[in-house]
């Protein structure tokens, strides 16, 4: 039954659909309308309007993944030991907002705090001070935290439930208080299920331009909005897919570090 | 202790399900307005229903969804049997290059396809949308079937030849039960990755040609209507219905099966 020829369709397609697209942005990144080799697309990263929107990528990604993780591993540890009602069924209610539509998940957030929005009418019945945080990055990380949380929740929580409780029962035979059990066993049996999570948020939340688009009011430009300006309203694909190379070695970075740190793929998403 | 637990997990949940709930609640308002209640009506689905524009999204969403699910479902089961012929080399490439369309960025895989099909001279079309979503969906359904083929191993087909079953017999008979969890979870996944996609679509889409996601999309540039409550309102309630009768499907088969292996086992 299982004969090699079965798999050349996929093997096709993968090089349609994969391969030469991907060596088309090369292609693009490294030549100019003219189709001479260049290395400025690339460079363009250093103007300082790129500069700019990578920089505020990272940190804005970076703040978000790392709230996600804060917010995402007590959750799981909870989780693992809840005894609220069935199991599956309590994860099932911290994923199932995945399922729906993400643009409206992050649209219903630019409903919330649109100015005189629910969350400003909230603030002034409570007396408090009015808080404008639409188009602010504070806005666009509260987007991607909101859209990209489960995300983090469930590698953890996969691989928090493969811990074999007989091991955390030994450690506490041995002596270990709570807290060390937590830092010597708990923790670095995790470490494969947090790399998972941490590259399942970091890497849309740094490339995404929806969110800031929504969320952010036009007005703060991360590197993903202007690679999709490029290719959209500039039409200049060249520098487009320059700017895109750069982004993806970011990509292939944090790819790496999962590797290296989960080599057997055990965080694995599904 | 317990306490603290019960009121860590109760904000989160209202954190995730506020917003939801508040398009919910807004999409029964009688007036445009999304922050004033001026009494309850079902205004905003009946426009929903005579919107064209999101009827045609809509239609297009689900058929494009199926399709492509269809198609990746049966190339990535296909390309499991012939992965499972491969030589571990093999195997470890064609994996590697599941995982770079998986682990991609979205916005990398809708750049790029469309650059691909500029190249390969396709018109931007509801075609090219197709093509895109089989390229991203097809990993999916390998990462859910390859572990059912690696669990059931070449010698339950092998004993069925043995016994005089004809190949085609044998795989349909023999392998095919074992394989449809995965099968079954590899569409459902690829549907939904469909459904929920917006960046490659916006990329490869041809002009006119929208989405649900696309829909949005525009809609919240120029400004959002209250249909599109309506239309968060019936997308929630299908998840969650379509979710539950799944988990209920996943649980009652995961049940039987064990009383068969009990009887099995008698």
């Amino acid at each position: 039954m299982y004969k090699k020829y079965f798999a050349f369709p996929y093997v096709f397609w993968i090089l349609c659909g994969t391969i030469i697209p991907i060596g088309m942005i090369f292609y693009y990144g490294f030549t100019d309308r003219s189709g001479m080799f260049t290395t400025a697309n690339v460079l363009a990263i250093l103007e300082p309007v790129h500069r700019k929107a990578l920089g505020m990528s990272l940190l804005l990604s970076l703040i978000s993944t790392l709230i996600c993780l804060l917010t995402a591993f007590p959750l799981a540890l909870i989780l693992k030991g809840s005894r609220l009602g069935r199991k599956g069924f309590m994860v099932f209610i911290f994923v199932l907002p995945m399922w729906m539509n993400f643009l409206l998940r992050t649209m219903a957030w630019q409903v919330i705090l649109e100015k005189g929005g629910i969350f400003n009418t909230m603030l002034s019945y409570l007396h408090l001070p009015q808080f404008q945080l639409i188009n602010t990055p504070a806005a666009i990380v509260l987007g991607m935290v909101y859209d990209f949380l489960p995300f983090m929740v469930l590698p953890i929580y996969n691989v928090l439930m493969k811990i074999d409780g007989n091991i955390i029962e030994a450690a506490y035979d041995l002596g270990a208080g709570r807290g060390k059990v937590f830092s010597s066993v708990v923790l670095p049996l995790s470490v494969p299920g947090i790399v998972s999570g941490v590259t399942m948020v970091f890497v849309p939340s740094l490339t995404t331009f929806v969110i800031s688009n929504i969320l952010g009011g036009g007005k703060i430009y991360l590197i993903g909005n202007i690679i999709e300006q490029e290719f959209t309203t500039s039409a200049n694909w060249n520098l487009g897919s320059g700017l895109s190379l750069v982004m993806m070695l970011f990509i292939v970075i944090s790819m790496a570090i999962l590797r290296v740190l989960d080599s057997k793929g055990e965080g694995n998403f599904i | 202790m317990r306490a603290l637990k019960s009121v860590y997990l109760t904000i989160i949940m209202l954190f995730l399900y506020l917003p939801i709930l508040t398009l919910m609640i807004f999409s029964f308002n009688g007036s445009k307005s999304m922050f004033k209640w001026t009494g309850f009506s079902f205004r905003w689905y009946g426009e929903m229903f005579e919107d064209e524009k999101m009827l045609s999204a809509i239609v297009n969403t689900f058929s494009i969804a199926a399709i492509s699910s269809l198609i990746a479902t049966v190339l990535g089961t296909m390309a499991c049997i012939g992965i499972m012929a491969m030589a571990k080399r093999g195997e470890n490439i064609i994996m590697g290059l599941n995982n770079i369309t998986l682990l991609n960025a979205d916005i990398v895989t809708g750049i790029s396809l469309m650059l691909g099909f500029i190249a390969f001279g396709f018109y931007l079309n509801m075609g090219t949308v197709l093509l895109a979503h089989i390229t991203f969906s097809v990993p999916y359904v390998i990462l859910s079937v390859m572990p059912k083929f690696k669990q059931l191993g070449p010698s339950s087909y092998e004993a069925a030849l043995d016994l005089g079953a004809s190949p085609f017999y044998a795989f349909r008979k023999v392998v095919l039960p074992e394989l449809r969890p995965g099968i079954a979870a590899g569409f459902l996944l690829a549907f939904t990755m469909s459904v929920d996609d917006f960046v490659v679509t916006h990329f490869t889409r041809g002009a006119g040609i929208n989405t649900i996601s696309t829909l949005i999309y525009s809609q919240v540039k120029v400004g959002i209507r209250p249909t599109l409550f309506a239309l968060s309102s019936i997308i929630f309630v299908t998840a969650l219905v379509v979710l539950l009768v799944v988990n209920f499907i996943s649980d009652r088969s995961a049940a039987e099966e064990e009383f068969f292996y009990e009887i099995t086992q008698s």
